[in-house]
């Protein structure tokens, strides 16, 4: 009986009414969101890519104002509805071009993680406007009962973007510093979000049975709920698996809108920012060696923490200053700058472009590596980089650099810690064992510039690296380093 | 649209994304994350329709309301988009 409510609802007028050529023109703006994404693969047609992403919007949002004007309810035209919609688009022209303008490099964390929630939020309404008017979205016979099809793919879509609007205002408090980074564990917390999830998945069985309000309001408050418990036990470190993941979720709630309204453009980006969030969140957990359960599973910060207080051994290291690390760098052939986010916080890429600005006119070869977790999310150091004018084919990622640092003269490591330490490689008790780390141990001198010899990184544990014999630590604020190198580099009477 | 074929465009495109988004340079991550983010704002289709549809108030203010956010994120998104890609330069010889 079911079963066939659903042959019923697949091979019948399922979706809207379908103008063929509205049809052609969602596909054309699908087929140019692809191409806006393939335009990445390279800096250099980037950005013809993003103005193809867009063309492909705009050609979405007139096709559906020329096919789905305001009407009145005796069919004709509605301009005062009409200028309410421009009006809408107009506010939220102003307050997204302003946010872009405005926003800090170091910043894009959390505005993304802002812009995140705001589909998710936008993929709700939308969900519950198509609850509330059926018979406008086509989704319903004309008795007012919607589509057995129809009623997953909205269970669905509202839960999905409710997740993800919950969870990302929770990343974006912890991003922003509104919220503690350290994990909020609650007792008991595997089996309530167990429990909440198996009742948004049996509530949204029965909505397919049974449509009214309650189910459908019921599946949004719990999802809200979910996407909210899911983040908060989730640390800091993680961040960057978090904000990658529910780049992810606001990608499938897009195509769970596009399954419900029939519309290829929809389902097609869908698709497209589905894949890449997974695929990110994906190269973020095998940067810092997590599987995704783990990080789902949360708590990550507070393990660490607990067992940074071990070993306190007193070791001996040697201490270097501004000017011994200015003649060392000047007069090597080969240096490789390790930036990590203690670099950006300090505001310091400026004085280090500086700084390689004027090695590059002493002659030397200088070249950056960048971690993949380096930042606050994929790609984060690249984009502060390059904010800092150093051009982008200087710098490499891990697996591309990583041979080169046995040949380089000087490694020079600045706001980075974890992810040059040897135990990773080595010791299987480290909590890092097995993260992929930049191998500066190779290089024939280290320097290291570090705030004090006190502070441990992201993972609570000690870096060989520190202690060894052709390691100078550069103690002190990350940018009064670079300036004073730059200083020794300028005085130096080349 | 049936739902099969519906489904068929779906299964295609998580494909299509999955070699596309591995095409990506890792440099540019970040500009990947903000771009998704605007074009996965397209759901602004469903909101229009909301908005336009005659018959139900509350229907039409969340589709308002909708396409105030999803607008927000698509100019938004672009515009940082556009502003990151801009600093990308190459060495000058």
């Amino acid at each position: 009986m079911e079963f066939q409510s659903i042959l019923s609802a697949a091979t019948g007028e399922h979706g809207l009414a379908v103008n063929p050529w509205a049809a052609v023109a969602y596909l054309i703006a699908g087929v140019l969101f692809i191409l806006a994404l393939r335009g990445l693969s390279s800096p250099a047609t980037a950005q013809s890519g993003n103005r193809f992403g867009m063309a492909g919007m705009a050609i979405a949002v007139v096709t559906t104002l020329l096919t789905h004007a305001p009407v009145t309810l005796d069919g004709g035209l509605d301009t005062i509805g009409l200028v309410e919609i421009l009006v809408a688009i107009g506010i939220g022209a102003v307050i997204g071009i302003v946010m872009a303008r405005k926003i800090a490099m170091t910043a894009m964390p959390q505005l993304v993680a802002a812009f995140h929630s705001l589909v998710g939020l936008a993929a709700v309404a939308v969900a519950a406007a198509a609850y509330l008017n059926p018979q406008a979205f086509g989704i319903a016979d004309a008795a007012g009962q919607i589509f057995t099809v129809s009623r997953v793919e909205m269970g669905l879509g509202i839960a999905i973007g409710a997740i993800t609007f919950s969870g990302s205002v929770i990343a974006f408090l912890k991003l922003n510093g509104n919220m503690s980074g350290s994990p909020i564990m609650l007792p008991g917390r595997h089996i309530i979000n167990l429990g909440t999830l198996a009742a948004i998945i049996g509530l949204t069985a029965y909505f397919t049975f049974d449509q009214s309000p309650w189910v459908f309001w019921t599946i949004t408050g719990l999802s809200f709920v979910i996407g909210f418990l899911l983040i908060i036990p989730i640390g800091g470190a993680d961040m960057p698996v978090v904000v990658s993941m529910l780049n992810s979720y606001s990608g499938w709630a897009a195509a769970a809108m596009g399954f419900t309204l029939g519309n290829t453009a929809m389902i097609i980006t869908g698709a497209l920012v589905g894949s890449s969030g997974a695929i990110l969140s994906y190269i973020m957990c095998r940067a810092m060696n997590r599987s995704f359960i783990s990080v789902i599973a949360g708590g990550f910060g507070a393990d660490a923490a607990a067992s940074g207080g071990g070993s306190t051994e007193q070791r001996p290291w040697k201490p270097g200053s501004a000017d011994d690390a200015a003649f060392l760098m000047s007069q090597a052939e080969n240096v490789i700058i390790v930036p990590g986010y203690g670099m950006a916080v300090a505001q310091a890429q400026h004085a280090l472009r500086e700084m390689g600005d004027l090695l590059k006119k002493e002659g030397v070869n200088v070249k950056y590596a960048i971690h993949p977790v380096a930042g606050r999310m994929p790609g984060h150091m690249n984009v502060l980089l390059a904010e800092a004018n150093v051009p982008y084919d200087e710098v490499f990622e891990l697996e591309d650099i990583n041979g080169e640092f046995a040949q380089c003269d000087v490694a020079f490591v600045i706001g980075a810690n974890d992810v040059t330490n040897p135990s990773a490689k080595t010791d299987k008790t480290s909590p890092i064992y097995g993260m992929p780390v930049l191998d500066v141990e190779k290089a024939k001198t280290v320097l290291f510039v570090k705030r004090s010899m006190g502070g441990v990184g992201y993972a609570g544990v000690d870096n060989d690296v520190f202690y060894m014999d052709q390691t100078m630590m550069l103690l002190g604020d990350a940018k009064k380093m670079a300036d004073d190198i730059v200083k020794a580099l300028n005085g130096g009477g080349h | 649209m049936d739902f099969i074929a519906i489904f068929s465009i779906f299964v295609l495109a998580c494909f299509v994304g999955y070699f596309v988004v591995w095409s990506v340079t890792p440099a540019l991550h970040t500009p990947l994350m903000s771009v998704t983010n605007a074009i996965s704002s397209v759901i602004i289709v469903g909101a229009l329709i909301a908005s336009a549809a005659a018959g139900s108030a509350s229907s039409k203010w969340l589709g308002l309301a909708a396409v105030v956010m999803a607008s927000i994120n698509i100019f938004g998104g672009f515009a940082v988009t556009a502003r990151m890609l801009a600093m990308y330069k190459k060495k000058v010889r």
